[in-house]
């Protein structure tokens, strides 16, 4: 009689790979300290810093007042004097309130002082709608994110890569903003794709800031995507393998630094290109993904692409009217099924 | 109404409301509160196995004032459908105390195309211009376009005013503090509203803020500041009377803080792990205690109670039945109103 065991497997959700990450980091070193609304005793709106508060108690995991400005700015300080915080803003949305130290200081501070002074901060933001928060609470926005020079911009789409890249962005030199899309974080009161839970390596773990990651091998036509959209771009990619459609799915993980390399590899073997993006679609990160193939190489599409984004309205309420306006699986099909016609 | 002094202010004016007035109170009170539950029961009837935040005839997010009454209606006593309200992400009192069209509202609430936003803006995003009353799902972000519209008062000619209602949360943001210094300056015909529930989300009162009265705040701005301890109706409409007289008269701005009771979560669905004095809450109800004054008082007996309660009862009804009633906005005309004029 043979007996066959299953690798041990650990299946964690994206919002405890991303507690399991920055607990790592807190007891691996001090200066690390997580601060926000709601991050102590709720352990963040969305599950982000989960247990945290009593591993590591309140001078280190801590609840703020409603002031983004004045503590995303601490956050700033506290990092130039070398500590290493990881600051909440809790929707992406309110970034208005607190611009200005966004991109003005915490950007630019790097830069400004010619190198001398370095802002190694972490600030963490919930982004994406498909729950009906209407139109003040679904925004992704990382394309204004990115387009602000000085801050790198990560946006994992797993479990694993919330974990791997919230270590990297805590050990970074330079700010990081990372943006969790709710529909990706396993949470238990909020529709979940089977793939927002999922293995996640133990102990030490590093996914490389700057690297896209190919989601899925394929042949026909190339998916450009991340966050939600690539769990939206995987399920279409199953559906059309059965009509013998092969398609490749790029997860982008990274905005900035952009992996354009790992686009125009993929854009060559398939000469086809559709980009899905959850952001609004004009002036931002679609537009950026078809430059750079096009300023590279015209010649390497055999049609043109094809962009699948939010619509450059303000994001409606309505379930029907919000559905209609989110990039979800049957306008990627549509989109995917127009380049290869 | 007493001059900031740098602590808070005391109030000793008189009440002068007649029974007729106390019952309008009451009644308005019942009204919201019946409003409030009546939203909660359809919020979590269709939430599916569990508790899905996307599903069902409400989807979303819902805050809800219960607890609250007392400050929307002690507040709105004193306005007119031309004055202007804006409210927070916690707004049905508000609105239904400053009289938005409750149809409309709720049929916004459910998503609808004869909703106050035809489905687009959702129960953060209520509009009603017929009344001036507008509401943010930003914290302390409906502060300056109060400003704006008392502004328009004032430039008129008006003796129009603006209320503008934000949590004690909210009074710790830049939006908060800039409102009530310009509004100083300009003199602006605003009543600063602050409805400290002692929580901000899971944040209480004692970690959020330094000093223990928002009151004070207005010490800082010259202006009148006064804090209602109580969450009583009449107290909030005695306070209130005097800052909006201020207000229309030509006297600028003032700032009122109520310290009132969130009697549920922060939103449906929060399970309030962090809140200890959870099991006092009932006992806290400001209904209940308004009821037995005006009981004791020979203002209302039992038929009055009754009468009332079934009248808001058929009035919330109606209202959710027109909302369940009415059409879905058409999804081809999901990007309809960005601009005025459609490109
Ligand atoms: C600028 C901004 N920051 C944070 C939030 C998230 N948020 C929504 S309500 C809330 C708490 C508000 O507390 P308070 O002002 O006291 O009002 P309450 O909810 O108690 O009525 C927070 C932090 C937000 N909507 N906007």
């Amino acid at each position: 009689m043979t007996t066959t065991t299953a690798a041990p497997t650990r299946r964690l959700n994206t919002s405890k790979a991303m507690a399991e990450a920055i607990a790592q980091e807190m007891r691996a070193n001090p200066e690390v300290l997580y601060l926000g609304e709601d991050v102590g005793s709720y352990g963040g709106i969305f599950g982000s810093t989960g247990g945290l508060l009593e591993e590591f108690g309140p001078t280190r995991v801590i609840d703020t007042p409603i002031s983004e400005t004045a503590f995303i700015g601490l956050g700033i300080g506290a990092a130039v004097e070398g500590m290493r915080p990881i600051v909440e803003l809790m929707f992406a949305d309110f970034m208005g309130v607190c611009l200005d130290q966004i991109y003005n200081h915490m950007a630019k501070i790097h830069f400004e002082s010619g190198g001398n002074v370095k802002v190694p901060m972490v600030l963490t933001t919930a982004v994406g709608g498909g729950y009906s928060d209407g139109a003040q609470h679904s925004q992704c926005l990382w394309g204004t994110f990115a387009h602000l020079p000085g801050m790198k911009v990560v946006v994992p789409s797993n479990p694993a890569d919330a974990k791997g890249l919230m270590a990297s962005a805590i050990r970074d030199d330079d700010p990081v903003v990372f943006m969790f899309h709710k529909g990706v974080m396993g949470l238990p009161w909020m529709a979940k794709n089977p793939r927002s839970i999922g293995v996640v390596p133990e102990g030490e773990y590093l996914v490389p800031i700057g690297k896209a990651a190919v989601a899925r091998e394929g042949t026909d036509v190339t998916v450009v995507t991340l966050s939600l959209s690539v769990h939206h771009a995987l399920d279409v990619a199953e559906k059309l393998a059965q009509d013998g459609i092969s398609v490749e799915v790029i997860d982008l993980r990274t905005v900035v630094p952009l992996d354009r390399a790992a686009i125009l590899a993929s854009v060559g073997k398939t000469g086809r290109l559709v980009v899905v993006d959850e952001d609004y679609q004009s002036f931002g990160l679609s537009g950026e993904i078809v430059t750079t193939v096009v300023e590279s190489d015209p010649g390497l599409l055999k049609a043109p692409p094809k962009r699948i984004t939010m619509a450059d309205a303000p994001i409606p309420y309505a379930h029907v009217l919000e559905y209609a306006v989110l990039p979800r699986q049957e306008r990627i099909e549509a989109g995917i099924r127009e380049v290869l016609a | 109404m007493t001059e900031p002094t740098g602590a808070s202010a005391t109030l000793d004016s008189p009440t002068t409301l007649t029974q007729q007035d106390r019952l309008a109170l009451y009644e308005q009170m019942v009204l919201i509160r019946t409003y409030e539950l009546a939203i909660q029961r359809e919020y979590h009837a269709d939430k599916g196995p569990g508790f899905d935040i996307g599903k069902g005839l409400i989807p979303g997010e819902m805050h809800l004032a219960a607890g609250q009454e007392p400050v929307a209606v002690g507040v709105c006593a004193h306005l007119t459908g031309d004055d202007a309200v804006t409210a927070t992400h916690r707004p049905h009192h508000f609105a239904i105390a400053h009289g938005v069209d409750l149809d409309a509202m709720t049929a916004e609430i459910f998503g609808r195309e004869t909703g106050l936003g035809k489905g687009r803006g959702g129960h953060m995003h209520l509009f009603d211009p017929a009344v001036h009353f507008s509401c943010s799902g930003i914290i302390a972000e409906g502060y300056p376009p109060a400003l704006g519209q008392a502004f328009a008062f004032q430039r008129r000619g008006t003796d129009r005013i603006a209320v503008a209602a934000t949590g004690e949360g909210a009074a710790n943001q830049g939006a908060f503090h800039e409102s009530l210094n310009l509004a100083a300056l300009w003199k602006l015909p605003v009543v600063f509203v602050v409805e400290d529930n002692a929580w901000g989300i899971s944040v209480p009162r004692s970690a959020s803020t330094a000093i223990p009265s928002n009151a004070d705040r207005a010490a800082a701005y010259g202006i009148p500041g006064v804090r209602v301890e109580d969450n009583d109706v009449e107290a909030v409409h005695a306070a209130a009377a005097e800052m909006v007289q201020r207000a229309r008269s030509g006297g600028g701005p003032s700032l009122l803080e109520v310290s009132t009771l969130r009697m549920l979560g922060h939103f449906e669905g929060d399970a309030q792990g962090y809140r200890p004095e959870l099991a006092d809450v009932a006992e806290h109800d400001p209904i209940p205690r308004y009821e037995a004054a005006l009981v004791a008082d020979g203002v209302l007996d039992d038929a009055a109670k009754q009468r009332i309660a079934a009248a808001a009862s058929e009035r919330v009804e109606a209202a959710i039945s027109h909302a369940k009633d009415s059409p879905l906005p058409d999804p081809a005309e999901a990007t309809r109103y960005a601009f005025a004029k459609e490109a």
